[in-house]
């Protein structure tokens, strides 16, 4: 990891307009605020973990980051570059640099290509003046790399398995040399003997390749052991990020704290003594999120006050940062 | 008596290419009010074994060996007799709460349906039982809701809705397959809870299934570890953790990441999940095993007594020592 900051995100807005089914015409469109003011940095071979529960906008937020989807307002600064209000042309020269890999690793590869061309694809955009045998050299390389024989390359995904359709999904992602890599839950649709070889895969690829990763999961104890720095998002908005150690050890946000709780431990006899703090109820409609505060409907410790005025992500001083009046 | 007594039970499924085992000859015992967690991956039969035993495999699925519940043998029963066992004595609770239940039908349809074909109560006292049940499971509101089509309900109350209905009989024993796989966290936290205090008050036995080692350590008393359709190792769900004596259990224990621990780097379990048309002779985690010499290639190892424990049976050539 270096000190040198490789994405700034500013301010992050993305809604999205939900119309009533069946409604007319002229009625307007409800705002769905998916990413309602997300700011973070990210430096060079970090890793950022994301975690919050389904519906929180962990994947909209990333593909806010890669331009996939309009933003409302704010900035994403790639490199010294300002890449919101970018035309197609202009922000395909930054994709080779970012590049992402999805969660259903067979339905992310297009079943009617041999995986040398679905690895071989992103190459012929992006590096169009390679030569044939230049290509097909970077793309046994790649396979090398993430532990697949080069010699399957005329295969079909379908002959693959979850984890090994994972590996080439990387593989896809890692042929053109990026930056980042913004992983969308990558391992939960896989095994957990399985998993743990992807993590190491992708933890390795790290260390070798100095690429930062931006990784998304539910898995609490995934995004531990794999981050560096975690952020908690709820409703899109933050609500703490830190570096992962001391997330986990002082978590300062109540949800933080109950998100941690909840997770099973393998260990008969902690988990059964463990106190658990439930939290009641389900995610509040995103369409319609609670004043001040989007998680006092379900905080434990909330005031008068964290109705009135919504809480600003404020640093505690060593990166920690925590959107909480009351902490 | 045992409550449920499973001896040699095996599934089989004919298909084009020849024919599956999906579950080879498993055997154990449930006792009233027990939890029994059955722990495997994708593909190791943890499914096919309780659908074997409750008469809903597929149509090309076959199954023998016996099943008794309490002394009487349910296995390939007719129709309408399982019927009866079914939802009376037996119930279950999906993965997915949304693909359970009928779009089409009010939860106050389709849980009044229960008690009406089961317990022959009119659709009035069949409903007010059903709200009674919500109650019972922390639905909030649940009067006004029970006239809700499930897809106003979110994934956690779904869940929810699913137990009450598989409760309304009051049966013996609750089979939960993967019941939390498809929820966040904090649901599943709630939902496991539910699960403990409602079999404090119904007293049913609880067969758990599901990949998560964690949700197991949590609920389960005992628990049978499963690889390609047959039982790897079993025993107290405490005994277990602490010490595993089956290759394929240690490598799952250390190959997930813990919230209470620092690892640098995870232990993985080499290869890929077995391919059930081409099982090996031998044990089949063998391609996978780092212990693994030409015993176990070919020949079955037994489900035996593990030395040294009173109640722990494991199947594997290696002896403890070498295992260590």
């Amino acid at each position: 990891m270096s000190d040198e900051t490789i994405l700034k995100v500013d301010d992050l807005k993305v809604w999205f307009d939900v119309k009533k089914q069946g409604a007319m015409p002229w009625v307007k469109a409800r705002k769905l605020k998916a990413i309602d003011g997300v700011s973070f940095e990210l430096k060079a071979g970090e890793t950022l973990g994301i975690v919050g529960e389904s519906g929180c906008g962990k994947s909209t937020l990333a593909r806010a980051v890669m331009q996939m989807l309009p933003v409302e307002a704010g900035s994403v600064v790639w490199l010294g570059a300002e890449l919101v209000g970018l035309d197609t042309r202009h922000m395909r020269s930054h994709r080779k640099e970012m590049q992402m890999i999805f969660q259903d690793p067979l339905a992310s590869l297009n079943p009617r290509m041999t995986i040398g061309q679905i690895i071989a694809e992103p190459l012929k955009t992006h590096f169009p003046s390679l030569s044939g045998d230049e290509m097909k050299k970077r793309v046994q390389d790649v396979l090398d790399t993430v532990g697949i024989l080069p010699n399957l390359v005329n295969r079909y995904p379908h002959e693959f398995s979850g984890g090994q359709c994972q590996r080439i999904g990387i593989a896809r992602a890692l042929v053109v040399d990026p930056q980042l890599i913004i992983c969308d839950e990558p391992v939960s649709a896989l095994d957990v003997s399985i998993q743990a070889q992807v993590i190491n895969l992708l933890m390795d690829l790290q260390k070798e390749t100095g690429v930062a990763l931006i990784f998304i999961a539910h898995d609490l104890s995934v995004v531990k052991h794999i981050s560096d720095r975690v952020m908690v998002l709820y409703l899109g908005n933050v609500m703490e990020i830190a570096p992962a150690r001391a997330l986990y050890a002082k978590p300062m946000h109540p949800y933080t704290e109950a998100l941690i709780a909840a997770v099973p431990i393998p260990d008969p006899k902690r988990e059964k003594a463990k106190q658990i703090m439930l939290l009641d109820q389900d995610l509040p409609s995103p369409l319609d999120p609670p004043s001040g505060c989007v998680f006092r409907t379900r905080c434990p410790i909330a005031e008068r006050r964290c109705a009135e005025e919504k809480p600003l992500l404020r640093d505690t001083g060593e990166d920690h940062k925590v959107a909480c009046h009351l902490r | 008596m045992t409550l449920l007594q499973v001896r040699d039970l095996t599934v089989n499924f004919d298909t084009a290419d020849g024919t599956v085992t999906a579950v080879d000859n498993i055997s154990f015992d449930l006792g009233r009010g027990e939890t029994l967690g059955v722990v495997g991956e994708s593909g190791s039969g943890k499914s096919q074994l309780v659908f074997g035993i409750t008469g809903l495999l597929a149509a090309n699925g076959r199954v023998t060996g016996s099943a008794r519940l309490e002394g009487q043998e349910i296995l390939n029963l007719p129709d309408h007799k399982m019927n009866r066992i079914r939802m009376e004595k037996i119930a279950m609770i999906f993965q997915d709460p949304m693909t359970s239940l009928n779009p089409y039908l009010r939860v106050s349809d389709q849980m009044a349906e229960v008690l009406q074909h089961h317990r022959g109560l009119s659709k009035r006292a069949a409903i007010t039982e059903s709200v009674r049940m919500l109650d019972a499971v922390r639905i909030p509101e649940a009067k006004a809701r029970v006239t809700m089509y499930p897809h106003e309900f979110s994934g956690g109350m779904r869940q929810r809705v699913m137990i009450a209905m598989s409760l309304l009989c009051q049966p013996d024993i609750l089979i939960a397959d993967e019941p939390t796989t498809a929820l966040d966290v904090t649901v599943q936290a709630q939902i496991m809870r539910l699960l403990a205090d409602l079999q404090a008050d119904f007293g049913m036995a609880i067969i758990l299934i599901t990949h998560d080692l964690g949700v197991v350590a949590g609920s389960c008393v005992d628990t049978l570890v499963m690889y390609g359709g047959q039982v790897m190792e079993k025993g107290t769900t405490e005994g277990l953790f602490a010490r595993p004596t089956h290759p394929y259990t240690m490598g799952l224990l250390k190959a997930v990441p813990r919230l209470d621990r620092e690892t640098a780097q995870l232990e993985t379990i080499p290869g890929n999940p077995p391919n059930m048309m081409d099982m090996p002779a031998g044990c089949p985690f063998v391609p996978r095993c780092e212990f693994a010499d030409e015993r176990c290639w070919n020949e079955r190892p037994e489900l035996k007594r593990a030395e040294g424990f009173k109640t722990r049976t494991r199947a594997c050539h290696r002896s403890l020592e070498e295992l260590a």
